[in-house]
C-alpha cells in the first residue's frame, strides 16, 4: 500500500521515499490507535522495502514530532483494571510497540526523522530508532519517565546508550529535564539542524542524498554501524512491567493526567 | 556578565517581540503565565528562545515555580 490516510497518521510512498506523518491531537501521543496504524505501517514498509531508499518520519503537529506515550489513555485503562492484571496490559502494548520500532530500527533503507517542537518520551524513543534526526532548532527532547515512577518503555535506555555517552544519558534520565536542538546536536544525538519550519524540507534533501547510493551496500553500511540491542530491550519491558505494578505509578499517572500548569512533565 | 538589570531588559524585550507586544508593555514583576497567556508547549518554546538568545542551558526543574520576568532573568543569570 503506498499511501495511507488513519485516524493517527499517515503515509505516502514517493519515488522512493516513504513519507510518515504522524498526525494525531494534541501532540501525537502514542496510544492504541496510535500503535495499530504504525503497525500497519510496518506492514506496508516490508512491502515496499525493495523499491524504498529513505524514509522520513514526522509529525503535522503544531505541537511538535511526538509528545510519547499517550499517559491519558494508559492511565484511564489502567484503572478500570485491577491492579494485578494492569502490568500485563501494558506488557502487551510494550511487546507491540517494541516490534515496530525493532523493525524500523533495522528497517533496509535509510529513515530520518524530522523532528520540531516536543520531542518526548515515546516520541524521542521513535526519533531514536530513526538513522538521522534533523531537529528545527526549537525542538526540546526529554525523557521524564521517573516523574511516573517508571523508566522510558519503548526502547529508550539502550538506544540512547548506543548512541550517545553515558554521561548525557543519564543527565537525561535522572533529571528529566528536557535540552533544546543545539546541545542535542551537540552531544550527537541531532545530526542535523534547521531553521524554524524548516525540518522536514532538510530531511527530504537528506532523503533524496540517500536515494544516490546502492541499496544493498547501504542496507550493509546500516546494518554494520547499528546493531540492535534485543536483550538489553527485552530487559527494558521486563524493569518496565516490574516498576508499573508499584502504586506510585498510579499515582504519578494521576497527577500528570489532572495537571493544568505549564509543565506537567516535571514532578 | 552583564548586570541582572540588562539581563532582565533582554527577557523583556525577547518576550514582547515574540509575542508581538509593543516595546516597555512587560515589566520585571509581570507574571508572565497570566500576562502572556501561554500554554506548557509556548513555555518550552519561551524556553528554548531564552536558551538560544542567551547562548546557555536553563533545566526545567530551574525554572519551574517561577511565574516573573526578573525571577527568570535571575535564573539566566547564574548560567550566563
Amino acid at each position: 500500500m503506498k499511501s495511507f490516510t488513519g485516524q493517527a497518521l499517515r503515509w505516502d510512498w514517493h519515488d522512493g521515499i516513504i513519507e510518515l506523518t504522524l498526525d494525531r491531537p494534541p501532540a501525537n501521543e502514542i496510544g492504541t490507535v496510535m500503535l495499530a496504524e504504525l503497525e500497519k505501517f510496518v506492514d506496508a514498509a516490508k512491502q515496499l522495502a525493495p523499491e524504498t531508499a529513505a524514509c522520513v518520519v514526522t509529525g503535522a503537529q503544531k505541537s511538535g514530532f511526538c509528545a510519547g506515550a499517550d499517559l491519558r489513555e494508559l492511565y484511564h485503562r489502567s484503572i478500570e483494571l485491577e491492579p494485578n492484571l494492569r502490568a500485563e496490559g501494558v506488557r502487551d502494548f510494550l511487546e507491540h510497540i517494541h516490534a515496530v520500532l525493532n523493525w524500523l530500527d533495522a528497517a533496509p533503507f535509510v529513515t530520518i526523522a524530522a523532528v520540531h517542537g516536543v520531542c518526548f518520551g515515546g516520541g524521542l524513543e521513535l526519533a531514536l530508532v530513526c538513522d538521522v534526526i534533523v531537529a528545527d532548532k526549537m525542538a526540546r527532547f526529554a525523557f521524564p519517565e521517573l516523574r511516573l515512577g517508571l523508566i522510558p518503555g519503548f526502547g529508550g535506555i539502550p538506544r540512547l546508550k548506543r548512541d550517545l555517552g553515558n554521561g548525557f544519558v543519564r543527565d537525561l534520565l535522572l533529571t528529566g529535564r528536557s535540552v533544546n536542538a543545539t546541545r542535542a546536536q551537540a552531544v550527537g544525538l541531532v545530526a542535523q539542524l534547521a531553521a524554524e519550519g524548516e525540518a522536514l524540507q532538510i530531511a527530504h534533501a537528506t532523503a533524496a542524498q540517500v536515494t544516490k547510493f546502492d541499496a544493498a551496500t547501504r542496507a550493509a553500511a546500516k546494518k554494520f554501524i547499528k546493531p540492535v540491542l534485543y536483550e538489553e530491550l527485552r530487559r527494558e519491558i521486563e524493569i518496565f512491567c516490574d516498576l508499573f505494578t508499584r502504586p506510585a505509578v498510579m499515582a504519578g499517572l494521576k497527577k500528570f493526567v489532572e495537571n493544568t500548569g505549564p509543565m506537567p512533565y516535571q514532578p | 556578565m552583564p548586570m541582572l538589570e540588562n539581563t532582565t531588559q533582554e527577557v523583556l524585550s525577547l518576550a514582547e517581540k515574540h509575542f508581538n507586544l509593543a516595546p516597555g508593555s512587560l515589566s520585571p514583576n509581570d507574571d508572565f503565565f497570566k500576562k502572556l497567556g501561554i500554554d506548557s508547549l509556548q513555555t518550552l518554546e519561551l524556553l528554548s528562545r531564552l536558551e538560544n538568545h542567551f547562548n546557555i542551558e536553563l533545566p526545567d526543574y530551574e525554572v519551574q515555580g517561577v511565574s516573573d520576568f526578573k525571577t527568570l532573568a535571575e535564573r539566566i543569570q547564574s548560567r550566563l
